[in-house]
């Protein structure tokens, strides 16, 4: 066979993300251009939206889902008002119109971090799905493991863009940032000793250097293998994957805590980093599933049989229902407590983002459980295609519901900054994965499970 | 009238692979086969059907599915509506996150129950039935073929299971009624 394995991004795919990349960074810098810049702004745009409401002739304001779910009138109001972390007063603005005014200078802010983010839980997720596998010595996936290292090359990019942003975001992104708003509540006070900007920093910079050395020594390692005599690079990796693996999930589940739970400083879930984690493993998984089925299609790929196929959609199919799992566990114990401090986080959530947030559901659960659930259709590359697509637009709205509905409140809309950052972080995606995978060949040699790998059936 | 079947006996789950593989080669058939333990891939290569137990599997949890949505229906909401904790209680979906794990539940005790009910029959397999087991060693750590010997020449189909690496082989005639 002349085939050698190398993969090189094609020109025109190229040409394509560069494009993404320069038409997101217009919208990006757009929409922190347009951000209204002081209250006068902001009366002017929700005056002109009281008009264009009184227009239409819409009742101002019917009875929301929440409400009649509860089969309370005003519940949802005054679930919110009540709300230390979404009410008027939560983010220390002394008017209705500075509140608004700060939500909206948000929004740029959580479309970025929103696309950045989900994008460097795909790298991340996969580095963690390698460490797994290297630990488990699992004799299915060696195949894979050039594609994995390819798709990690974006963790180092992307961690670094979103470490600036959760660093630079600010006092209305993060309310405990604000000293004047920590002066007056207790409980952030009480916080304070974790919750403090220094700490914040350090913490986010542990994490990023630690994903980013796990890499960097993992790809080595392996790579080390494809010439050495005996077994001692694996040995390396198989050690550092096990510190790794302890080293992950702390730091993810801090991760979680620091950079979405703290948008809401008083609330909180014990399960949180879990549910996290959950979209971020589904996702990656999907990503590198997808990936590998493009890299089949180009031929280049041969030695990856069905059967991984078949297994990597077993595993999109079981974490799309651990996620929902999670997702089911947070939701039912907060409806059901229905404890203040608790239950505005999911009323915001139901009642101004009422179709993205039940409409998540059916991408994430139903759609993937019926789907996949048949074993022929899961070795089936363009239902996995299908599939995979619509369980990545879930995981992206997944994690714009962690975000938006914190920061921007009702005040979302799906527009130039949202796309744009989207499409910014997909071109930057597409260049350094596409890099990743074209600088060694698709196929590992010498690793101690390759054959076995090769050889899989079952 | 007799029916001649020979039993080879085979002490590797490999070898009776591929002592499989050979013998549906050579076009004799293989009546039945007793493994200690599920050889993975044998019953592809004995030539079974695909399974459809997985089918009456999702059927089964449907129906549990509607037997947890009709139950909670009927309990909570039309015959009895409590007030448990201040959750409404007037319609089903106003109170249906309540309901979800018993749908869940009910789902995987229909679907897993009815499916092992489902196999125990399909297998013929019920409460005091005596084993249909031709060699006890089977439960244990050997691995028996039954190939039907009817119209092949016996000494030659003995001298190939030989081959295919059986330990040893018996001709087994069985007295039918007409």
């Amino acid at each position: 066979m002349a085939t050698n394995y190398m993969y090189t991004l094609p020109s025109k795919l190229k040409l394509f993300s560069i494009i993404l990349v320069v038409a997101g960074l217009i919208g990006i810098v757009y929409g922190f251009m347009t951000t209204p810049k002081t209250v006068e702004d902001v009366k002017h745009i929700l005056s002109a939206q009281e008009d264009h409401h009184s227009a239409n002739g819409a009742s101002a304001e019917a009875t929301n889902f929440v409400d009649t779910a509860r089969g309370e009138i005003g519940y949802s109001e005054a679930a919110l008002k009540q709300s230390k972390d979404l009410g008027e007063d939560s983010h220390g603005s002394s008017s209705h119109e500075e509140h608004v005014l700060h939500q909206m200078q948000t929004r740029p802010w959580s479309a970025t971090f929103v696309s950045a983010f989900f994008f460097l839980m795909i790298g991340l997720g996969i580095l963690v799905f390698y460490a797994i596998q290297v630990v488990s010595q699992a004799g299915w996936s060696p195949v894979l493991y050039r594609i994995m290292h390819g798709m990690t090359a974006f963790v180092l990019p992307g961690s670094i863009i979103v470490f600036l942003l959760v660093v630079f975001a600010g006092t209305h992104f993060f309310p405990w940032q604000n000293d004047e708003l920590v002066a007056g509540d207790k409980i952030l006070q009480i916080k304070s000793g974790f919750l403090n900007f220094p700490f914040f920093v350090i913490r986010a910079f542990i994490y990023i250097l630690g994903w980013n050395l796990y890499r960097h020594f993992a790809r080595k390692y392996s790579l080390e293998q494809e010439t050495a005599s005996d077994y001692t690079p694996f040995r390396k990796s198989f050690k550092i994957s096990v510190y790794f693996l302890a080293f992950f999930f702390i730091t993810e589940a801090f991760m979680a805590i620091d950079w979405f739970m703290t948008l809401t400083p008083h609330w909180y879930s014990t399960l949180f980093p879990w549910y996290v984690f959950s979209s971020m493993f589904v996702s990656a998984i999907t990503a590198l599933a997808l990936i590998t089925i493009y890299l089949r299609g180009k031929g280049l790929v041969s030695f990856i049989s069905d059967k991984h196929l078949h297994d990597l959609a077993k595993y999109i199919f079981a974490f799309s229902i651990f996620w929902t799992y999670l997702w089911f566990s947070q939701f039912m114990l907060i409806w059901y407590a229905n404890i203040p401090e608790e239950v505005a986080y999911f009323v915001i959530r139901i009642k101004e983002y009422n179709l993205l947030f039940f409409g998540m559901l059916i991408l994430n659960f139903v759609f993937p459980f019926l789907m996949l659930m048949n074993s022929d259709y899961k070795k089936v590359p363009w239902f996995i295609v299908m599939t995979g697509i619509v369980v990545l637009v879930g995981h992206f709205i997944d994690i714009f519901l962690l975000v938006m509905p914190s920061t921007v409140g009702q005040y979302w809309h799906f527009g130039i900054p949202e796309i744009g950052a989207l499409c910014f972080f997909l071109g930057l995606f597409i260049l350094f994965v596409g890099n990743g995978l074209s600088k060694v060949s698709l196929r590992p040699k010498n690793d101690p499970f390759i054959t076995e790998s090769e050889n899989y059936h079952f | 009238m007799a029916a001649n079947t020979i039993h080879a006996i085979y002490t590797d789950d490999d070898v009776l692979m591929n002592a499989v593989k050979q013998t549906r080669a050579e076009n004799y058939r293989i009546s039945e086969i007793y493994t200690p333990f599920p050889v993975h891939g044998l019953d592809e290569a004995v030539g079974l059907a695909p399974t459809r137990l997985a089918i009456t599997a999702f059927l089964y949890g449907l129906v549990g599915f509607t037997v947890a949505v009709a139950m909670m229906n009927y309990i909570m909401i039309q015959d009895w509506p409590q007030n448990i904790g201040g959750k409404p209680s007037f319609t089903f979906y106003q109170n249906m996150p309540a309901f979800i794990p018993i749908m869940f539940e009910l789902t995987v005790f229909f679907a897993g129950h009815l499916m092992v009910i489902t196999f125990y029959m399909r297998s013929r397999l019920w409460p005091f039935k005596k084993a249909e087991n031709p060699d006890l060693r089977t439960t244990d750590d050997h691995f028996l073929m039954e190939v039907d010997a009817e119209n092949h020449d016996v000494e030659k189909l003995t001298q190939f299971l030989y081959k295919t690496g059986a330990s040893e082989i018996n001709l087994i005639q069985i007295e039918q009624d007409h």
